[in-house]
Formats: structure tokens, sequence, C-alpha cells
């Protein structure tokens, strides 16, 4: 298998296949992933071809199985554990702040914490409550875990293999609304590092900057606003964190105005440590106060408000116009 | 071997003093005829004054010199443990939890261990720690605040001390699934406290247990006292028989009675090893210091408790026994007594001379792969700490990295 065009769902699927195959010590853990391939069907037929011992349906207990992954990964396996949904990662919050963050940093960097956890995240699905949340900046905010997002079937693939390698403890959010756009992957192609930013549009009058759902937004403004002559440059995170400040930084000091742009609560999230930090580093650069585009300080709200809560295409431009009207 | 009441019990209002009665015919006979049962079978194998007993399923059979073994640990815990509660009093390290009281439970089950067992403390095991040969000054370093565990769990299978009550439970369970999928043999021990018994972890690492069949024992001290709350604020059903809910047998073991917690927990670790799953061991017990150094236990417990629990200490008991048996001379207790000055005065002087940690050491093990974050964190911190040496030229503001 070399190039593809894969659903970003089955890229995910294929990239557990290859960890599966790759390595004995992998173990995947989650509830519903075996004979129903998890309610995604990220996992699906893997149970089927590496059996109960490696694809293990746990007890509905979310602590109870991260905690004991943590357990397997000090027994040296790498267990990849599926959150069902975001808001259901709540009852697991504790071991994976209390526990897996710090196990590393607790043992002097004597023992290592190769666990995945994944989440599929945000909204646009038209779920009920605790089906549609992005609880990213709470990972984030935690020293000794990483956290990332892929926005393409490429990324999904190889972030995942990435995230599965790495020695240290990785939150994998899955934007649950791309999980059936397809686009390319190349199985072979060697990938870039895990935590770097990728520009997915080049322009020259203002930045965006996205991660996984709302990246697909951003580059649909883009376009949008080169119709009216703005050249907007998009970047895709990737990562929260670590965050690429120097991706930024680069392509700030080029546009010298910036919009990031997420699905949670702009209060305290990802956007505002951004837009801090590159305040910080382009102050002399900047034409406009770094703005953000994001949820609101409200509950998510019942799947018929969803469209007006989420980032959209207009919203975006909205602030792409504010930002240039400086 | 599962050893448990089906009678329904009442909310008990009386302390925990009064449940421990030593096992009689009588209530055994009542237990087995399910009748109404106020005082839960418990195994023991010597009793408070120093005699031994025959138990049904567990018979134990040691020689005079694992005897004096086992007093000996027993003893050195126990200085050790006061040591620890001195060095805090002099300002050496910040807090203690002190084990007094629990050195058979800690000791007994300890010693059942094999060497490639695995082991998952709280952080009160010190006795435990010791039959792993865990060094103890490496115990001390997170009370005195120069890291937060520190050992490398894997050199003794003894892991870092948990602080958050309960998580380790499912820890260990993970790690026996582990084991279990190895093919190995090996078990896995799990410790907590009957406060702990309380938390949702607990529960699901009992589950856990059960549904993967997982090689570990769940051993709880149940020492009567979770801070300030008595175990009548905890639960309503004896610790032990919940493990028949989760589907494994459950067995209360008198906790102050060193030969019966090492026969109790043999027998489950091997039950373990077989491939039966897990077992609950509540190891009956008292906490006869305060939960730390900074708890006071007089603002919620009374003289008599303690004073009724000094009456089975596990430590007399079994010298009792030594010396009633003319197991130990006097020269065994006079060399222990020196061997118990020597550890004193070894941790008192590596406690002193336990040095700070370097600065930069909060930017350290952060991660395994490192993280561009830290390292920027870390850099403009140094250049900080750096212009305090060094004369600036150019007046920029500290903190400044770049």
């Amino acid at each position: 298998m070399a190039a593809q065009n894969l659903p970003l769902a089955k890229a995910l699927n294929e990239s557990l296949r290859k960890a599966l195959e790759t390595d004995p010590k992998v173990v995947l853990m989650g509830e519903d992933i075996g004979k129903l391939g998890g309610v995604f069907r990220i996992t699906d037929g893997l149970q089927k071809d590496f059996g109960e011992e490696r694809v293990i349906d746990t007890p509905l207990a979310e602590s109870g199985i991260v905690g004991t992954a943590i357990g397997l990964a000090l027994r040296g396996y790498r267990p990849v554990v599926e959150i069902q949904f975001d808001g259901f990662v709540f009852p697991a919050y504790d071991q994976i702040v209390t526990q897996l963050a710090k196990m590393h940093a607790r043992a002097l960097g004597k023992i290592k914490m190769p666990v995945v956890i994944r989440i599929p995240y945000g909204g646009g699905i038209g779920a009920v409550e605790h089906h549609s949340e992005s609880p990213e900046a709470l990972f984030a905010h935690v020293p000794g875990l990483k956290v990332v997002s892929p926005s393409n079937s490429s990324d999904a693939y190889w972030m995942l293999q990435q995230a599965i390698q790495s020695d240290d403890p990785v939150i994998f959010f899955e934007p649950k609304r791309r999980y059936w756009d397809k686009g390319e992957v190349d199985t072979e192609a060697f990938p870039g590092p895990l935590h770097k930013a990728r520009t997915v549009r080049e322009g020259t009058d203002l930045t965006l900057v996205a991660y996984g759902p709302m990246v697909k937004v951003c580059v649909e403004a883009a376009a949008a606003a080169a119709e009216e002559g703005k050249s907007i440059e998009v970047l895709d995170l990737r990562s929260m964190s670590p965050i690429d400040f120097d991706a930024i930084q680069a392509s700030v000091e080029k546009t010298r105005r910036l919009v990031v742009v997420h699905e949670a609560p702009v209060f305290y999230g990802s956007g505002a440590e951004i837009a801090a930090r590159i305040t910080e580093r382009c102050f002399y650069h900047l034409e406009s106060p770094v703005l953000r585009v994001g949820g609101f300080h409200a509950p998510y709200p019942p799947a018929r408000l969803e469209e007006e809560y989420l980032p959209g295409l207009d919203r975006v431009l909205d602030a792409v116009d504010r930002s240039l009207a400086y | 071997m599962t050893v448990e009441s089906t009678a329904a019990r009442k909310p008990r209002r009386t302390s925990g003093s009064k449940r421990a009665s030593a096992t009689t015919a009588t209530a055994k006979k009542a237990a087995k005829a399910g009748a109404q049962n106020v005082t839960p079978e418990q195994v023991q194998l010597l009793t408070p004054e120093g005699k031994r007993v025959e138990h049904p399923d567990y018979s134990i059979d040691l020689s005079p010199e694992e005897l004096r073994g086992l007093y000996r640990d027993m003893v050195l815990t126990r200085r050790f443990d006061a040591e620890g509660t001195t060095l805090q009093r002099q300002g050496e390290l910040g807090l203690w939890a002190s084990l007094l009281g629990q050195e058979a439970a800690q000791i007994g089950s300890g010693r059942a261990t094999r060497e490639d067992d695995y082991v998952f403390p709280t952080y009160r095991e010190h006795g435990v720690a010791w039959t792993r040969g865990v060094d103890p000054v490496n115990l001390l370093g997170m009370f005195r605040g120069v890291n937060h565990g520190g050992w490398d769990p894997n050199s003794n299978n003894f892991h870092l001390y948990t602080i958050v009550i309960g998580s380790q439970t499912l820890h260990a369970t993970g790690y026996a699934m582990g084991v279990a999928k190895d093919g190995a043999d090996s078990a896995v021990i799990a410790y907590f406290g009957d406060g702990a018994s309380s938390q949702g972890d607990v529960m699901e690492a009992f589950n856990f247990g059960a549904v993967y069949n997982a090689p570990v024992v769940f051993f709880c001290q149940n020492n009567q006292w979770a801070i300030s709350e008595p175990t009548e604020k905890q639960m309503r059903v004896p610790l032990y028989q919940r493990a028949q809910g989760f589907g494994f047998p459950g067995v209360r073991v008198d906790g102050n009675d060193v030969l019966a917690c090492l026969a109790v927990t043999k027998a489950a670790l091997e039950r373990a090893r077989r491939g039966e799953g897990p077992t609950l061991i509540e190891a009956f017990t008292y906490r006869m210091a305060a939960h730390t150094t900074t708890d006071d236990p007089t603002r919620y417990r009374q003289d008599e408790e303690r004073e009724a629990w000094e009456a089975k200490d596990p430590i007399l008991r079994l010298r009792t026994y030594l010396e009633a048996e003319g197991l130990a001379d006097e020269a065994f207790f006079q060399e222990l007594e020196e061997e118990g000055e020597k550890l004193g005065k070894h941790v008192r002087e590596a406690v002193r001379a336990m040095p700070d940690p370097d600065v930069m050491a909060i930017f350290e093990n952060v991660y395994a792969d490192g993280s561009a974050l830290v390292d920027e964190e870390r850099a403009q911190f140094a250049a900080y700490q750096a212009s305090f040496s060094t004369v600036s030229d150019s007046g920029s503001a500290a903190g400044e990295a770049k």
C-alpha cells in the first residue's frame, strides 16, 4: 500500500492496523471497540484480525480503562485507549492528570508512559449533550501530556503512528465531523515531526491558525476572502501541546495579522495562549490585535443551535475583516 | 477459602476496637450456619497473648530462623518509622506518614511476595518496601521534599508511592493484565486503606481484575480510621465481603498477626499465579499513630481505643511467642536492638546529607521525548538565574530570553 484516497476514519483504522502489526506490545482498549469496531468504526475488523488479547473490549469505566492502561504501560505495553466521546473523558481525568501525566517525572525519568488516548471530539454531527465538546485546553494545560489533533487523512494516519511510538502520553483528539472526509494518504512517505505546524495555504495579508475540524473552515474562509482580493495564509497547528510558535511567528512576521479559530470556548482557550505568546514575540510586527473566534462561555448548546455556536465561514470572515480594518 | 458472613449487618455505632474480637469457635459456627454474625470471622494464627492457633484453611510452618526474621523485620520497620516521625519533628522532613501498629500486616504480606511479583503501595508501605529490599532512605525523599518518589520502580518491583487515594489499584490491575498476557506466573499486589475502599477507582479495579481474571491481590489495611473518619462513616458492609459481589474471594485476616498475614497473602498470591484471579484481603488492624504528622487524633478518637489495640501489638505478641517457645535468646534481642540503633543512625545521617535538587531539575523529566515548550521555559529561566551572577552591560530586563 502506498498512496490511497481514504476517509479520515479509515486512515485511523489503517494506522492502528499498522501499529498492531509492527509492534506486538501495542494493545487497543476501549468500550465497544471489538466486535462493533467502535461507535465510529475506527477499530473495525481489528479484533477479528488481532484477537481479544490485542483489541480489548473493556467494562464501561473510563477511569478503569486509563488506570489499567497505565499499569499495562508499566509492564512494557503500549496501550492505545479509545474514549467513546469527548464529554466522557472526565471520569478518567483524574487518572490522566494525576497519574499518567506525572509518572515519568515522579520516577525521575526512570519509567516511561507510552499511552495514547484517542478522543473523538467537537461538534457538528447533531449529537446530544456530552457528545460535541472540545476539551483540548484542559489537557494542554497539564505538563507531561502531549495534545494533538489531525485535520486530514494523511495526518490522521501518520500522527497516530507517531503518537503510538512516542514514549510520552499523547491525547489524540480526532475531529469526529471530519471522519468521513476523504484525503490522500501515502503510507510510505516520510512524515514531518509530530509537533510541527503545516502551512495549508500561503498568503500575505493575514494568518489564520486552526487545528482539527476548524482547518477546513479556515481554508474555505481563505478561498472566499481571495475572491475579495484578500490573501490569507492558513496554518494547521496539528499540535496543541507543545505549540509550534516558531511557525506562527514566521507567518505573522510576514502577514502582520493573526486570527486564531477553534471550536472550544474562547475564554482560557488555546487561542488565548497563542495570542499572548505571539503578542510577546511579534509585538512590533503586528498591525492589529490578535483576534480569536471560537465557542462561547456557555455549555455546548443543543444540536439545533450548534451551527450558531460553532465558528463557521461567516464568523471567521468577520474576524478577518475586523483585523484588516485596524 | 472464602470466609464470609452472610448475615445482614446493621450500621455500627460502636468504635472500631469493639469489632476486632478474636475468632472463636462459636463465631465460626455462626458464620457457617449463616446466622446473625456480630464479629466476622478473621484468620488468626497467633493470638494477642502470643499463642499459636491453627486455622483449617491456612496452615504455616516456619523455621525458628524465619520466625526471628519476621520479628526482626517488624522491629526494624518500627524503628525506621519512629525515625521518620522524629526527623519530621526536627524539621528534616516536611511530613511523615507513620505505619505504627501496621507492621504485621505489611511484613507478613510483603514477605509473602516473590522477587518477580510486583507491588503497588500507597504512601505508608514502609514495611512492605523493607521486605522488597528498597533502601529505606529512598522513601524519605518525597517526605523531605526533594522529589516526588524518585526511585526506579523496576529495581525492586516496588512501584512509587501513590498519594491520590486508590489510583494505584488500577495500575496494579493493568500491570497484572500484562503479566497474564506475557504468560508469566508472577503476581501483583495492590495496597490500599479502608478510606480508599470508598473510591470509585478501587471498585473499578475490583471489576477489571475479575473480568480479566488478572493475577492481582487487593490488600486492604483496614486501620479503622481514614484521617478522622471511622470505618462506620465509610461502609455498611464489612470490607472483605465486597469481593463476593465482584466474583472473587474475600478474606479478613487479623492484621496484627504477622503469621496469619503471611499465610493468607501467600495463598492469595499462589491462587493468582495459578490463573484463578484476584483475592481481596482485609487486614484488620489499627493505626496507632496519627494519619500523618499534621494530623491530631486526639480531636476524634479516645485513648481507650488505642489502649485496647496496644494489647494486640503485633511485635509484642510475636516476642511473647518466641520467648515462650525458646525460639530466640537474649543475645538475639540485644543484637536486634543494636541493629536498630545502627539503622536509625544511618537514616538520620542519610537524610541530613540529602542534597536539595538543582533548581533546573524543575524542567527535567517532564517529557520522555522532550518538549519545545519546556526547552523554551528552561532557557528563559536559566537566563534569569544567570542574570544574578553576571554584570549586565546592556541593562536589559532579566528574564528575557530573546
